[in-house]
């Protein structure tokens, strides 16, 4: 699989300023073309700064990292990846359309084919009617949409979520799965997504890495060999609940559920300090 | 799985700009009350004319005086403007340098915070000194700095306070310094800097006008309103303070509808009827 990796991970490690704290430690992991890959694990594990390590949006301490078979700074260059975190972190002066147009623009594209390319990934995220409007007269969950396909917008070979329907309710979260999972279908990319909820992991992976709590290694992998396309009667199979309680067996194993500390978010460090 | 909700229809422009007319009817009712019972306390209780003249004769000066008034106003206003301007665009060039270059604002923010809480007022007869009693200048220069302070602390904080994962949605695509700054950090800051810019407005028709008090040509309103209250001739006086608070309200005013055009995106430029 290997020679055809998305992403590729060996030894990675980080560490969070000198001799301080150890986020990550001996990360290897391929992820191969047209993968749904889940990094799931206790709050506080790194799933979420491994995420950036690919994106380039930090770097790791040791070990070498691959991405679309270039450095990760490269293929942040090149826009190898679209992101989704779990804000929309939509621009709030811009509207729908030109929120989804904003990788387009500086990618220089020319203002019809922006527009024909939005009113196709509105007629994707469900959101026709909608262009005109401005993120606040949004739901949170339409508004994770329009930032979805603005990560979609110039169909990157690799798709970074992190943890993007952590924020949402239980009903809304079932639904984007569900979409999400068609829009996957459709595009050719792979999928690496950060998630907390083990049900929503087994449900939209092809495969899970279950990560212990810190200092983040990897305590297992999952093969997810429930049949695609993936309905709402999936959740209900005896095999779902099989997989299920193997992530949650790994879970257990790598001391996930007796992180007493509650670390909320994961520490990386961001590139602003406010004065 | 259809869409639930459907498109809210926008607003029209005048909507978005301004409040119906409904809603100023308290607004309007309260401004007649007040001048209602400030005339009728005047009459009843006999109160002297130079300790509050009544508002019916305060008008009426404001009417025959009109052309002295109003020249001296406009005199003192483009004091207060000249200023706003200099001190506006100082302060965000300044802004723009500081956030731009960190170290050089940390050095620096403390003194500018700390400026920001003296009055600068206070110096007024400096400038005077310095730049001329009797010109216009010495009045913009006080102006100036008294606006300079608020609008460089203000669009600061906004150039800085970005949401650190716009920046980190911007570096994926990866967007150079000048791309962050137009499409994320600028309009970001905009509503800080309407602040400072509509805090600049009030300092500046302060500056102008104190400014004048410390001695000025014979056209400036605040030597009007300090040659008058000198003679006993308050009504005169309380005549140019109406027409020092008429500029000064459409000054904030006009800025506040430029803000407005400005951010009609931002949630708070919403009708209140909505």
């Amino acid at each position: 699989m290997s020679d055809q990796a998305v992403v590729s991970l060996k030894g990675v490690d980080k560490e969070f300023g000198t001799g301080g704290v150890v986020a990550l430690q001996g990360i290897d992991l391929d992820i191969g073309e047209r993968e749904f890959v889940s990094l799931i694990g206790p709050s506080g594990c790194g799933k979420s700064t491994l995420l950036r390590i690919m994106g380039d949006l930090i770097q790791q301490t040791h070990g070498d990292v691959v991405v679309n078979g270039k450095p990760p700074h490269q293929a942040r260059l090149d826009r190898d990846y679209g992101i989704v975190f779990q804000d929309a972190v939509l621009l709030d002066w811009r509207t729908v359309a030109k929120n989804i147009a904003l990788p387009l623009e500086m990618m220089g594209w020319n203002r019809q084919r922006r527009a024909d390319r939005v009113r196709e990934l509105l007629d994707l995220v469900e959101l026709s009617g909608f262009e005109g409007h401005h993120p606040w007269q949004l739901s949170g969950g339409m508004q994770q949409r329009v930032s979805i396909a603005r990560a979609l917008s110039f169909d990157p070979p690799l798709l970074l979520m992190d943890e993007p329907f952590g924020a949402l309710d239980e009903m809304t979260r079932e639904r984007l799965n569900l979409e999400l999972l068609q829009i996957w279908e459709a595009s050719k990319s792979t999928v690496v997504f950060v998630t907390h909820s083990i049900s929503e992991a087994v449900f939209l992976s092809t495969r899970v890495v279950v990560m212990s709590a810190r200092p983040g290694r990897i305590v297992g992998l999952v093969d997810i060999d429930l049949p695609q396309p993936r309905t709402i009667e999936t959740r209900e199979e005896a095999r779902f609940a099989e997989l299920t309680r193997d992530v949650r067996r790994l879970l257990r194993e790598g001391g996930g559920f007796d992180a007493a500390e509650p670390t909320d978010e994961e520490e990386y460090i961001v590139a602003e300090e406010g004065l | 799985m259809s869409t639930v909700v459907e498109p809210i229809p926008r607003g029209t422009l005048g909507r978005r700009i301004g409040r119906g007319f409904q809603d100023w009817i308290p607004a309007v009712v309260v401004f007649v009350a007040g001048i209602a019972l400030w005339e009728g306390l005047v009459r009843g209780l006999d109160i002297q004319n130079f300790l509050l003249p009544p508002p019916s004769d305060i008008t009426q000066t404001l009417w025959t005086e009109r052309d002295t008034l109003w020249s001296a106003g406009w005199f003192t206003f483009q004091e207060a403007l000249g200023g706003w301007l200099i001190g506006c665009s100082a302060g965000v060039l300044v802004a723009l340098v500081l956030a731009r270059w960190r170290r050089l604002a940390t050095a620096l923010m403390p003194y500018a915070i700390a400026a920001n809480a003296i009055p600068i007022i206070a110096f007024a007869p400096i400038t005077n000194n310095w730049f001329g009693t009797l010109n216009q200048t010495s009045k913009m220069v006080i102006a100036a700095v008294l606006c300079f302070f608020p609008v460089l602390v203000n669009t600061i904080r906004g150039l800085t306070s970005v949401r650190p994962q716009q920046l980190e949605l911007m570096r994926s695509y990866a967007a150079g310094e000048l791309a962050t700054f137009r499409r994320v950090r600028f309009p970001n800051s905009l509503p800080y800097l309407f602040t400072g810019l509509k805090v600049g407005t009030v300092l500046a028709m302060i500056g102008a006008i104190v400014g004048d008090y410390f001695g000025g040509s014979q056209d400036a309103l605040g030597i009007q309103i300090r040659r008058q209250a000198g003679v006993f001739a308050f009504t005169e006086a309380w005549a140019a303070i109406v027409v020092a608070s008429i500029l000064g309200i459409a000054f904030y005013a006009a800025v506040s509808v430029a803000e407005r055009l400005a951010m009609s995106w931002h949630p708070s430029m919403r009708g209140a009827a909505d």
